[in-house]
């Protein structure tokens, strides 16, 4: 898997990316601190891969699929996407690179106007971006809903009539109709049913095959990220802890986070179920607004040192190709 | 597009005209077709009216002053015998004139200012704060400061009718707008946080077209609603001023001006009093009846039901 992406084209390109947002308060309501919903996150996609990014609530994966797309303004880092350094652009510099790059969202209720009809929706990208005539929009359109397996008699009807399955296959044509090449997938079945999940699934892997898409692929259902992904990256706290090709990770965690997050998927054997050795973590994640000073895993830790109170440990590549911030592998290196 | 594809998409349900489904739910809703129905008849009845009840409304046939109905005045006559159907048919003209320019000039600045007002979030507090402003001010001394102020400059440009009528629209556009303003800003601050507006963003709508496109529309039913209550509001607000006196010259009837003149006359022929009022209640009745249909029939959401 991985050994093929490393000659590549990097696609996207993230580089110390920090996303921090203002905290105010006080009489004067003077800015008195920062919720570092991403904190310091570097990490390359290659182009035609799925890179998997899992995390629980609140870890900030969403956020940075966000901010890679520039829908923040970003505190620190650069995103390159297409070879374009967007990380700084002005809004009106960046409309003629959105076509590139797309975004498929969580909930696929309310990622569209509830006013606005099928063929409407679907077709606003194009409205936006290209100078087609109405017959060929409206060609387009219908190209798209075949694509993503709607009938093509929905075209007039409104959002609310559909099922959850169908509204997102809607976003995902959406997402679709300018041909980009990039697509963020922020949790585009966190909202699903189980039978429609898989269905989104395999349609979103049928897309990327026939158009060669790349993905950032966000999700907290670690075997559907098992399932899609070629790489995972693990967030914690607003930092990346763990990067790997998919199967190095599922086989082999290294980071005592991800082997805790890993060892907390249902087993469907009932046996094994009950028998797992299962790494169960303490406490609560801290706030992202006052993270301890150290490793921001160091309080929940079943591993920690003294050193990961004090010092926060480098993101660095202890294998070809995977990359962990943990201290416990900076002493291995040392000592072996 | 290949030939295929377009022989295909005829066969397939032709993209239609959205008005058409609007209409097919407003014709469902009863009471806004009646009201529909009754504002057309109210519009025919001051407009056309006159055509075929040919007696002027300022006629003066003093000897005839003060008569119940009867064939040659079906609504009687006033203290100066001139024709109240006939001035019922005049008032109208001036008072629904001035309900709807005045409606639609204070939705137009409420909208504005509602949607600046929250989507800009710079914008918010200077807009809101002069909202609070417009509310706070006593209206009934304002009114007769810009009165005294321009009613001569734009009797003397615009000759006494449009002059006044001008002025009329305007002070009750301008001291109506802050009700819709303020729930218009409340809609799209909500509105804006939605996800469907982060979607758009990120095919790089710019800020004008959102609103356009995404913001205004799912604010049209409280916009509507004002709207219809604001015709109302409008209609009386002028009723009140020709009734202190301060709205259109004495002889120039509105239906708050023949309210007021029958005040005095409420014993002898109530039924002066009773038409005039009649005709201003249902008419925003009616308008209120179609602003109900109107906001139902424009959302998706309700229409098919």
């Amino acid at each position: 898997m991985f050994d093929n992406t490393t000659d590549r084209r990097v696609l996207v390109s993230v580089s110390g990316l920090k996303m921090y947002f203002p905290i105010f308060g006080g009489i004067l309501s003077r800015h008195v601190g920062d919720v570092k919903a991403v904190d310091d996150v570097s990490f390359d996609i290659y182009e035609g891969e799925t890179l998997g990014v899992v995390g629980e609530s609140g870890c900030g994966k969403s956020t940075c699929g966000r901010a890679v797309l520039r829908l923040y303004d970003l505190t620190a880092g650069t995103v390159m996407v297409d070879g374009t350094d967007i990380s700084t652009m002005g809004q009106g510099a960046l409309r003629k690179i959105r076509p590139v790059m797309q975004m498929v969202f969580q909930d696929p209720q309310a990622c569209l106007n509830p006013r606005m009809s099928l063929a409407d929706i679907i077709g606003e990208p194009l409205v936006e971006h290209t100078r087609l005539s109405k017959a060929e929009r409206r060609d387009r359109v219908y190209d798209l809903m075949d694509a993503v397996g709607l009938n093509r008699d929905f075209a007039n009807r409104y959002p609310h009539e559909f099922s959850g399955g169908q509204r997102q296959r809607i976003g995902i044509a959406r997402a679709l109709a300018l041909n980009p090449k990039f697509i963020v997938c922020d949790e585009p079945i966190a909202a699903l049913d189980v039978s429609i999940q898989a269905q989104v699934v395999n349609l979103l892997e049928d897309l990327q095959k026939e158009f060669g898409l790349t993905y950032l692929f966000i999700s907290h259902d670690l075997s559907m990220v098992r399932h899609i992904a070629d790489r995972v990256a693990v967030m914690y706290l607003g930092k990346i802890v763990e990067l790997a090709p998919r199967e190095g990770l599922y086989r082999d965690p290294k980071h005592p986070y991800t082997q805790a997050l890993l060892s907390a998927v249902p087993e469907p054997d009932p046996v094994t179920h009950d028998t797992a050795n299962r790494t169960v973590l303490k406490g609560d994640v801290p706030s992202p607004s006052n993270p301890p000073t150290g490793c921001n895993f160091c309080t929940r830790c079943p591993r920690v040192m003294e050193i990961c109170r004090q010092q926060d440990p480098e993101f660095r590549e202890v294998e070809p190709g995977r990359f962990v911030a943990c201290h416990l592998f900076n002493e291995s290196e040392t000592a072996g | 597009m290949t030939e295929l594809t377009t022989l295909e998409a005829q066969t397939y349900q032709k993209q239609r005209n959205q008005w058409w489904d609007v209409w097919d739910q407003f014709k469902t809703h009863k009471g806004a077709l009646i009201g529909a129905g009754f504002f057309i008849f109210v519009l025919l009845f001051v407009y056309l009216g006159p055509l075929v009840w040919s007696i002027d409304s300022q006629y003066i046939d003093i000897r005839a002053r003060n008569q119940g109905p009867s064939w040659a005045h079906p609504m009687g006559t006033d203290q100066l015998g001139r024709d109240m159907l006939a001035r019922l048919m005049a008032g109208g003209r001036t008072s629904i004139a001035v309900g709807l320019t005045a409606m639609g000039l204070a939705l137009i600045v409420g909208t504005f200012v509602g949607v600046i007002a929250g989507y800009f979030r710079r914008l918010d507090g200077v807009l809101m704060r002069l909202t609070d402003l417009f509310l706070a001010l006593p209206i009934l001394p304002l009114l007769l400061v810009i009165i005294m102020l321009f009613r001569d400059p734009l009797r003397a440009s615009f000759g006494p009718e449009a002059g006044i009528f001008i002025l009329i629209v305007f002070v009750i556009g301008i001291t109506s707008w802050m009700p819709t303003a303020r729930i218009v800003r409340g809609d799209v601050l909500a509105l804006k946080e939605r996800e469907f507006v982060l979607a758009a963003r990120s095919i790089g709508t710019p800020p004008h077209r959102m609103v356009l496109r995404h913001i205004l529309p799912n604010v049209l039913s409280p916009i509507m609603v004002s709207a219809t209550l604001g015709i109302a509001t409008a209609i009386i607000t002028e009723s009140a001023l020709s009734f202190l006196g301060l709205g259109f010259p004495s002889d120039f009837p509105t239906w708050g001006r023949l309210l007021f003149d029958g005040t005095d006359w409420l014993q002898r022929n109530p039924e002066r009093v009773i038409w005039p009022g009649l005709a201003i209640s249902l008419t925003v009745l009616s308008v209120n009846y179609i602003g109900d249909g109107l906001r139902d029939a424009l959302d998706p959401r309700i229409r098919g039901r």
